[in-house]
């Protein structure tokens, strides 16, 4: 068995068209990115050109309804991001970034004007899209931010500092969430705003393969016009978050069933003692708790697609499918490691480049904790971290 | 423009492929099967010469039930409809049979100007359809190309042989055959996968079309597969270490292998 999903037969789960769409996304990876993935990871670059040919591909904002975009099911979303990370959490990033984050934040809360002008370019990958929430001082508590908007006659002027925002060096349009005396409101800020620039944030030991950068807006004058007219408080740029963490909790298992494919494929090759490492016991225990775990969180996460799609998921439940499947990924890609020996610290391996990854995957759209409080506090009906 | 394309569901090239114990034909059960690549690259080419002249694609397959994904493939890529032959007693068939049903099926199609086959499949390799299909439909055929062109009524291609290019073309409706070098077929799009499942296929036993049973699958084929055994696995492999005479040890090797 090379795919560990199939102890479970999880592929007798999917439905034809979703199976399509998973086939063509694994596909494109094969051609266009496993081949050089290690190199971008290597090197601290995703390739311009490769943003365009996922767009080519139709993989950015999939999920959404018209503006150039397929408009898939929620598992069809899930798989593609389940194919992105099992090639590397940073594109999977990338793309979570563009369509669930920015474009999703102009699909839901945008005027027509604002999605006739940036959907359909952000869906070809013609344009770059970002999404402007956590600060330096605010993370987990985004409602402190300190960036503010504020009103100028018919305009508004935006100063505060945004940072570990994912795609946001080479983006063309940032979606940027600020304080206003009438509450949390969003922006469109269109690259080369006067006042508006970024910092790329260079020596990271992991989404290497990713853009990730600070934002910082000094006196940026804007329009009305690029205001979210549909954002009207903090619940619209969270409403976001949640899609976005939709396509984690799949990505996680991507990750993981990658990193056992490498695991069993090496075991059954590396000889020690005369035999293959896979006949040892020990091994097969690492195998076998490694291939429950990736089945587990594959079972989940197709179990929150159906409610997604049935127009019923719970704020609480996303968070489980993230916790639980982001915390099944990082041990079942340590564990792999092992198994691969001193090779497992090569870049010839995914493992450990996988493990590195999901470290920020654990922190980003919500860490481990807060998604445990948010838990917490459905089970219990009291919040142990907001007043 | 009216396109016939020819598609047959293959098992994988990268799976393990085998013959069955039972009557020596293909064991589809023991492999991934898709759509053949060689046919992905026939669809490609059908798709463009839509986009430049318009007219309508119908992808003809004639398979078991499972080759409705093979089928479903080639409508996602952006083929308009299908026609897909599926019957028992097809199974066995040899090639002058397929034929003869396939040229049947193309006569379902009203006013097709063309067909496009690939050049051979990967699991039997005969690489014989497209001439039969010619002879028994009275067309032109215009085969192994790596470069189609349709001007008019006329359609024009490349053959590139070890010898050179030789320059063909043949007057519509004709029978062409394409060779993996003939273009990069595009991936299907998530709207076209989404669409395909809408797009009309209609599906046809032998006697819908006329054939008698008894002329086609394996009673009705002109050869058989008597035997068939595994090929033996590599050895290792002779190593010689260069030491100022590996060439002439290479070459030695090679004159005991009778290969120069």
């Amino acid at each position: 068995m090379r795919d560990p999903l199939e102890l479970l037969d999880i592929r007798s789960l999917l439905g034809e068209e979703d199976r399509d769409i998973q086939a063509t996304v694994a596909g494109f990876l094969a051609e266009h990115a496993r081949p050089h993935v290690a190199d971008w990871f290597e090197a601290g670059v995703l390739p311009r050109e490769f943003a365009r040919e996922l767009g080519k591909l139709g993989v950015l904002g999939m999920h959404l309804e018209g503006y150039g975009c397929a408009g898939t099911s929620a598992t069809a979303y899930g798989l593609a991001c389940l194919e992105l990370e099992a090639v590397d959490s940073g594109i999977r990033s990338f793309v979570s970034v563009q369509g669930s984050l920015s474009m999703f934040s102009i699909h839901r809360y945008g005027s027509e004007e604002q999605k006739l002008e940036w959907l359909p370019r952000l869906a070809a990958g013609e344009a770059i899209g970002c999404f402007g929430l956590t600060e330096p001082d605010f993370g987990s508590n985004p409602s402190g931010m300190r960036t503010r908007a504020v009103r100028d006659g018919g305009d508004w002027v935006l100063d505060g500092t945004k940072t570990w925002i994912t795609n946001g060096g080479w983006a063309d349009v940032a979606t940027v969430w600020a304080n206003t005396d009438e509450g949390v409101r969003g922006f469109l800020v269109p690259r080369g705003t006067p006042g508006f620039s970024t910092r790329d944030i260079t020596r990271k030991l992991s989404m290497r393969a990713s853009v990730t950068s600070e934002l910082v807006l000094e006196g940026v004058r804007l329009p009305d016009s690029a205001r979210l007219p549909g954002a009207t408080s903090l619940g619209a740029p969270l409403s976001c978050l949640n899609e976005a963490r939709f396509g984690i909790v799949f990505g996680a298992v991507g990750a993981a069933r990658d990193c056992v494919e490498v695991a069993l494929d090496y075991a059954g090759t590396r000889v020690q003692f005369d035999r293959p490492i896979a006949g040892f016991q020990l091994t097969q225990r690492k195998l076998a708790s490694m291939a429950l775990a990736v089945g587990n969180a594959m079972l989940l996460a197709l179990h929150l697609a159906g409610l997604k799609e049935a127009g019923r998921i719970r704020p609480e439940q996303i968070s489980a499918g993230k916790l639980n499947n982001v915390e099944a990924a990082v041990a079942v890609a340590r564990e792999s490691r092992t198994i691969l020996g001193a090779n497992g610290i090569s870049l010839e391996y995914s493992p450990l480049r996988h493990a590195n990854n999901l470290e920020s995957v654990l922190t980003y759209e919500g860490t481990s904790e807060i998604h445990a409080l948010a838990i917490g506090q459905a089970l219990t009906g009291l919040s142990a971290y907001r007043g | 423009m009216n396109i016939v394309v020819l598609v047959k569901q293959v098992p994988d090239t990268w799976s393990e492929r085998k013959l069955t114990d039972a009557d020596h034909t293909l064991d589809r059960e023991s492999a991934d099967a898709v759509l053949d690549e060689i046919n992905e690259r026939a669809v490609e080419e059908a798709l463009l010469l839509k986009e430049a002249h318009g007219g309508e694609v119908t992808v003809i397959a004639m398979g078991p039930g499972r080759a409705t994904d093979a089928i479903r493939k080639a409508l996602s890529m952006g083929a308009d409809k299908a026609v897909h032959v599926s019957d028992d007693a097809l199974h066995g068939s040899d090639v002058i049979a397929t034929a003869k049903v396939l040229a049947k099926a193309i006569g379902t199609v009203e006013g097709f100007d063309l067909v496009i086959a690939g050049n051979e499949a990967t699991d039997g390799r005969a690489g014989a359809i497209p001439a039969i299909l010619a002879e028994i439909l009275g067309l032109p055929q215009v085969t192994q190309l790596r470069k189609v062109t349709v001007e008019g009524t006329t359609v024009k291609g490349e053959r590139e042989t070890e010898e050179g290019v030789a320059h063909l073309e043949a007057s519509l409706p004709a029978i062409v055959s394409v060779t993996e070098k003939i273009n990069e077929p595009r991936y299907p799009s998530f709207k076209g996968i989404m669409a395909a499942k809408k797009k009309p296929v209609t599906t046809l036993t032998v006697a819908d079309l006329g054939v008698d049973a008894g002329e086609v699958g394996l009673g009705g084929a002109w050869s058989g597969v008597i035997e068939a055994s595994p090929k033996p696995p590599r050895s290792a492999g002779q190593r010689i270490d260069d030491e100022g005479v590996g060439g002439s040890k290479i070459a030695e090797y090679l004159v005991g292998q009778k290969l120069i």
